[in-house]
């Protein structure tokens, strides 16, 4: 009733039943592999390939093959750690953040979200190992017990971001494995080879349904979705202060921990919006991903948006009225010194050319909301580009100034964890329900006020 | 234990219990209700998706996830600290940046990521042991009725462990829930 006052698209096309979710999401999974499946795989690991590639020439020669010197010692590899990260952080709003909000139109989307935050992790976690120049001790940034006597320094956000990130990273894979449970079950069910029902059987462990297991299962869920929250934000807050603890002009900033996650947010909205057209496209899932939720996903991009433009207004107005030379240096050498082009590409990309959500045209337009979803990614690369870069090349000393360019290593490397991250994402919707079967079912019944019966809190 | 062993299904196989299959959510909550009211205490319920009205008209106990999830953020939280200043004013005291050895305003991030850390893995072995998972077979499966559980049906078993538990009184008690049809569960 409420819907057609506000003249919004279902949730979910009338007419489903718990049995037609049911049987057309386990089809995606245990149908033949279609072809197009095939392609995009194909191209998606010829994408790693060259990752492989660019990796193993940086084992051979060291990180001087990227563009990275002093001043400018982070270039590409970190610009690329938190555009990844940032990613991650969408997955961990939509499945947590959402859930606790109880926003039903996260049903839907929250699996492939929350496998995107997985494989966006793994990527950025790339990049500070592959940085390290001597990756192979990677596991010196963890305290464990040597012979070295020697400890990681725990007054540095360097060392925080090691346990953010990997902490991040296991959480994650927790709460996507545990929503996985229930579906995993009505796979092994659904399966007709013996050797496919073994294999979801074992990963389901045994899951039959019962009340009681519900019962334990929600608890969990619930208090699972509680610890994420704070951790999403407390994740891309210690990656700020990688930056802001430095005393670097455009980094040393109160203003950096919100801003970084507003960024994060919007940079993995527009990467889940990204993903989720093409996928209810391929696997015909317009009925599950509706335009409902595209709406509502560009209505979250318009927001964060909007924060992030607000960041870019403060830290701006903080260089004029903090009087320090050095700050308004910054400001002006980023508008006006030899970075202008990407400055004003990222004004562009990511203050102004989302404004067109405003429109409810735009935001009924699944092409109109692609694009801008690319422009988005674009732009949230190139903050993170002009952040990083523009900070570092011209700071307090003239005599210590530097330009910094990636070279085709650096470009090679990015394309290569783009090909990681489709990889892993194409292996995930061929053997894994990219939505989550069991929450649907749950939709079916609220959505539809006739259906006779109890009704659940999801 | 001994009256449950001897009772054996129509195939002469030992008997678990006996489960009625239902087409809706309240059919089941309903039955469920009238089964309790009769006495039978062994019970257990199998929904495709979480159904609050049916856990409740189980009335499980209360759920130990909580209370493991808090221990484990105890425990986690303890360590990441203890972690930090055993290194830093024990193990290993050494001045960085002027600032005290026990810097516990530096401490917080990593104590808050081990907390969270340790309590969300509780959660997932919480909820795995209290659900007695993995459990790969169990006497349910043997129905093939069930793997409809995953999809769009509702179960109820009785367990033959209920010690009022007797064959024809349980399949009679359940036919008159309007049950849309009786299984044996054989062991």
């Amino acid at each position: 009733m409420k819907d057609a006052l506000l003249d919004r698209p279902p949730l979910i096309a009338p007419g489903h039943t718990p049995a037609t979710v049911t049987d057309k999401i386990a089809a995606t999974v245990l149908d033949k592999t279609p072809r197009w499946w095939i392609a995009g795989f194909a191209f998606s690991f010829l994408l790693l390939l060259v990752f492989l590639n660019a990796v193993t020439y940086l084992f051979y020669k060291g990180v001087g093959i990227w563009g990275i010197n002093i001043p400018v010692a982070w270039g590409w590899d970190i610009i690329n750690f938190v555009w990844w990260i940032g990613i991650g952080h969408a997955g961990t709003l939509i499945s947590a953040i959402l859930l606790l909000l109880r926003q039903q139109w996260r049903t839907s989307i929250n699996r492939f979200a929350e496998a995107m935050t997985l494989f966006a992790v793994a990527c950025a976690g790339m990049y500070p190992i592959l940085h390290l120049g001597r990756p192979q001790v990677f596991y010196f940034l963890f305290p464990y017990p040597n012979t070295m006597g020697m400890w990681p320094n725990f007054r540095s956000p360097l060392v925080w971001d090691v346990f953010a990130v990997s902490t991040y990273g296991t959480i994650s894979a927790v709460f996507w494995f545990m929503g996985l449970i229930p579906d995993l079950a009505t796979l092994r069910d659904r399966a007709a080879k013996p050797w496919v029902q073994k294999i979801y059987g074992v990963l389901a462990m045994g899951w039959r349904g019962s009340a009681r297991h519900w019962h334990n299962y929600e608890s969990a869920s619930l208090l699972l979705a509680g610890l994420c929250t704070p951790l999403v934000l407390s994740v891309h807050t210690v990656v700020s202060w990688d930056f802001s603890v430095g005393i670097i002009p455009g980094w040393h900033a109160t203003i950096f921990p919100p801003y970084f996650v507003a960024g994060a947010i919007y940079a993995g909205f527009a990467m889940v919006i990204l993903l989720a057209v093409p996928l209810r496209v391929a696997f015909g899932l317009q009925d599950f991903i509706t335009m409902r939720h595209l709406q509502n996903m560009g209505k979250v991009l318009l927001a964060t948006g909007l924060i992030v433009v607000y960041g870019y207004a403060m830290e701006a107005y903080m260089a004029w009225y903090s009087g320090n030379g050095f700050e308004w240096f910054m400001l002006a050498n980023r508008a006006t010194g030899p970075y202008r082009t990407y400055w004003a590409t990222l004004m562009f990309c990511n203050a102004v050319a989302p404004q067109v959500l405003w429109f409810r045209k735009a935001r009924n337009s699944v092409a109109t909301l692609f694009v801008v979803s690319l422009i988005v990614s674009v732009g949230m690369w190139l903050e993170r580009f002009i952040i990083i870069v523009t900070s570092l090349h011209r700071d307090f000393l003239t005599s210590s100034w530097g330009m910094y360019h990636g070279t085709k290593w650096d470009i090679m490397t990015f394309v290569g964890t783009l090909g990681l991250f489709l990889t892993l994402f194409f292996l995930f919707i061929r053997f894994l329900p990219a939505i989550s079967i069991f929450e649907m079912r749950t939709i079916t019944k609220a959505d539809a006020p006739e259906a006779e019966g109890a009704r659940s809190e999801a | 234990m001994t009256k449950a062993a001897t009772l054996r299904s129509a195939a002469g196989h030992p008997l678990h219990g006996l489960m009625a299959e239902f087409a809706t959510p309240a059919a089941l909550v309903s039955a469920l209700k009238r089964v309790r009211a009769a006495g039978y205490t062994k019970l257990d319920a199998f929904t495709p998706f979480p159904i609050e009205e049916v856990i409740e008209a189980l009335d499980p106990p209360r759920s130990k996830v909580p209370a493991i999830v808090l221990a484990g953020g105890i425990i986690g939280g303890l360590a990441g600290w203890g972690l930090q200043f055993w290194i830093n004013v024990v193990d290993y005291p050494l001045v960085i940046g002027g600032r005290p050895f026990n810097s516990w305003v530096a401490f917080i991030p990593p104590t808050f990521e081990t907390t969270v850390l340790f309590a969300g893995l509780s959660a997932l072995i919480g909820m795995l042991a209290a659900n007695g998972l993995p459990r790969p077979y169990h006497p349910v499966f043997n129905v093939p009725r069930f793997q409809l559980a995953s999809r769009d049906r509702y179960f109820l078993l009785v367990e033959a462990g209920d010690p009022k538990f007797d064959t024809k009184n349980v399949r009679e008690a359940l036919a008159a829930t309007g049950a849309e049809g009786i299984h044996e569960v054989e062991e």
